[in-house]
């Protein structure tokens, strides 16, 4: 199997995410296999030290100018001008925002079929096969491919990060043509307040819902979150009434998201929620209602009220943690 | 302006979900389906688009009977027109986006409208892949949309912040949640709705290369236990993420 791995970076630094994908190729290539891993963006000699601890057989550059920011046509033709030196089996890409919008494009040139957000591939012959939830996460569906290239890309958080002995070899750079061919262009990214940390790539998200009684109380939310170095996560209900911002949302019409450890904090626990957080690895839940359907996914519950037992839970976990 | 609008009619969120006995397919005989969530976002912008502008705004559905709740939705919120895209034999994700594009290709559009998912399959692959096939530049998980002249400035969702872009028209947008706030449809809308005729137009696309191994349930989650009530129980929570579950 050849599989060209996608590494995704923003502002000169390879993203967890990018690791994860390259990890899960090295891990599918099996004995006869080769994995390229690309690099697209515009002055990568600063990242490729940051795939040490990961040996591909290639490792190929792609760098312009109009690279530095993602568009999805200038991606798509990097992406292209690579396959054109290593005719690729399998695509992977990480299902990031990036990944998720690049790989149905690139799905769709090549005419190869997409799978996408898996959360488990293997090879089992000539086939493709990955597991990946569907309706927010209340169900996983298993698909196979025989075609190839197929176009695969990977939930964040799925794939464990394997670094080992060895390095990437020398890059290969590569040109790439973009005269007319990004119509849809990045002026700028926007970045959130300064470290603020993605519910979906953080290892503790800490959630807040109704039972907070009001937005002026989510401070509680954000002061556990910083002493957990973790995310801030909200319900359906207080991004509806406005109280936090859709980015927030953990659920099905919102994140799905498979952090370390949870806490939801006066989230009853509504089907769409819980099908957006359960496959955390543990999950607290603090709730007033002892019958709130939190209670049945989450590994340690307390009863009781949550603005009474935020504050006291900050406390204790800033002097366990020693700060 | 020549607005299109691609939509899917998607089992409610709230509804409980069962698999059919062959492991391929959800039940549906009970289900309650709506249009999907993200799509009303998509209509609504491109009703607003229109009531600035000018124009026609037109709904494609791919699919059999269950495509056309999906269009009579839109209607029933001010859409114009609707169209039916249907085939015969099964279809992929690939075989979606082809034929919405095969349909789409019997006019010209300034602006194609999609939702960022559907809520069912949850590929958010459509939109970019039907682009893809009409050759158009497009903008996905748009939560904000400025249309200027020959291009627009689009907002686009990521992890951490927004990317601004800038993009020329013709180009198709998917809608994420943050776009608008979708309308209601009125009585009159649902009752002009009715009475719309929807035009069907028949698609050749490839056979499906992708097939359903089957579909599952998620994992049980192991019984969890009330560590107890009230502040009195927060050291013992502290405790045990730190000793027994060793998260912290």
């Amino acid at each position: 199997m050849r599989i060209l791995a996608v590494v995704e970076s923003r502002s000169g630094r390879v993203r967890g995410a990018g690791l994860e994908t390259l990890s899960a190729a090295l891990a599918l290539k099996g004995d006869t296999g080769q994995v390229a891993a690309l690099l697209i963006g515009n002055g990568l000699n600063s990242l490729v030290d940051q795939l040490n601890g990961f040996s591909p057989d290639h490792l190929f550059l792609t760098e312009h100018p109009d690279l530095a920011l993602y568009s999805p046509e200038g991606y798509r033709e990097a992406c292209l001008a690579v396959l054109g030196r290593f005719p690729a089996d399998l695509v992977l890409i990480s299902a990031t925002a990036m990944g998720r919008d690049l790989a149905p494009v690139l799905a769709a040139r090549l005419r190869a079929p997409l799978m996408p957000d898996a959360v488990e591939i293997k090879v089992e012959g000539e086939e493709i096969i990955v597991k990946r939830p569907v309706y927010g996460g209340r169900l996983f569906i298993t698909l196979a491919t025989s075609q190839k290239p197929a176009v695969v890309s990977i939930r964040p958080k799925a794939f464990l990060i394997e670094r080992r002995e060895g390095n990437p070899p020398p890059p290969e750079r590569l040109e790439v043509n973009l005269d007319g061919a990004i119509r849809s262009r990045c002026l700028q990214m926007r970045e959130e307040a300064a470290g603020k940390l993605d519910v979906t790539e953080a290892d503790i998200v800490v959630s807040g819902g109704r039972g907070l009684k009001g937005p002026e109380n989510f401070h509680l939310i954000e002061e556990l979150a910083h002493t957990l170095g973790g995310a801030v996560g909200a319900s359906r209900a207080v991004v509806d009434a406005g109280w936090r911002p859709h980015s927030e949302q953990v659920g099905q019409t919102g994140k799905v998201v498979s952090p370390t450890l949870y806490i939801a904090v006066g989230i009853s626990g509504a089907v769409q929620h819980l099908a957006g957080m359960r496959s955390s690895k543990v999950i607290v839940a603090i709730n007033k209602d002892p019958e709130a359907p939190i209670f049945k996914v989450a590994d340690y519950g307390i009863v009781g009220d949550a603005l009474e037992i935020l504050p006291e839970l900050n406390r204790a976990l800033k002097a366990r943690m020693g700060g | 302006m020549k607005v299109a609008v691609l939509v899917k009619l998607v089992p409610d969120t709230e509804a409980t979900l069962r698999i059919d006995e062959g492991r391929q397919r959800i039940a549906t005989a009970d289900l309650n389906m709506v249009l999907n969530p993200y799509d009303e976002f998509a209509v609504e912008e491109a009703l607003r688009i229109n009531e600035a502008k000018g124009g026609v705004v037109v709904l494609f559905s791919f699919g059999g009977e269950e495509s056309l709740k999906a269009l009579r939705q839109g209607l029933a919120m001010g859409a114009d027109e609707a169209v039916q895209v249907v085939t015969t034999g099964g279809v992929d994700m690939q075989g979606v986006a082809q034929g919405l594009a095969e349909a789409l290709r019997s006019d010209t559009w300034d602006i194609i409208l999609a939702g960022k998912q559907a809520v069912d399959d949850d590929c958010a692959a459509i939109g970019p892949m039907v682009a893809e096939f009409l050759g158009l530049p497009h903008v996905s998980t748009v939560v904000k949309l400025e249309i200027g002249e020959g291009k627009a400035i689009a907002h686009r969702e990521v992890e951490g912040g927004i990317e601004v872009m800038e993009c020329t028209l013709p180009a198709l947008f998917t809608a994420q949640k943050g776009l608008n706030e979708p309308r209601y449809a009125s009585l009159k809308g649902i009752m002009m709705a009715k009475k719309k005729e929807i035009k069907v137009v028949s698609v050749s696309p490839p056979q499906p290369t992708v097939r359903i191994v089957q579909l599952q349930y998620p994992p049980m989650r192991p019984p969890g236990k009330i560590v107890g009530q009230g502040v009195e129980a927060v050291p013992e929570l502290v405790r045990l993420l730190a000793e027994e579950a060793r998260v912290i």
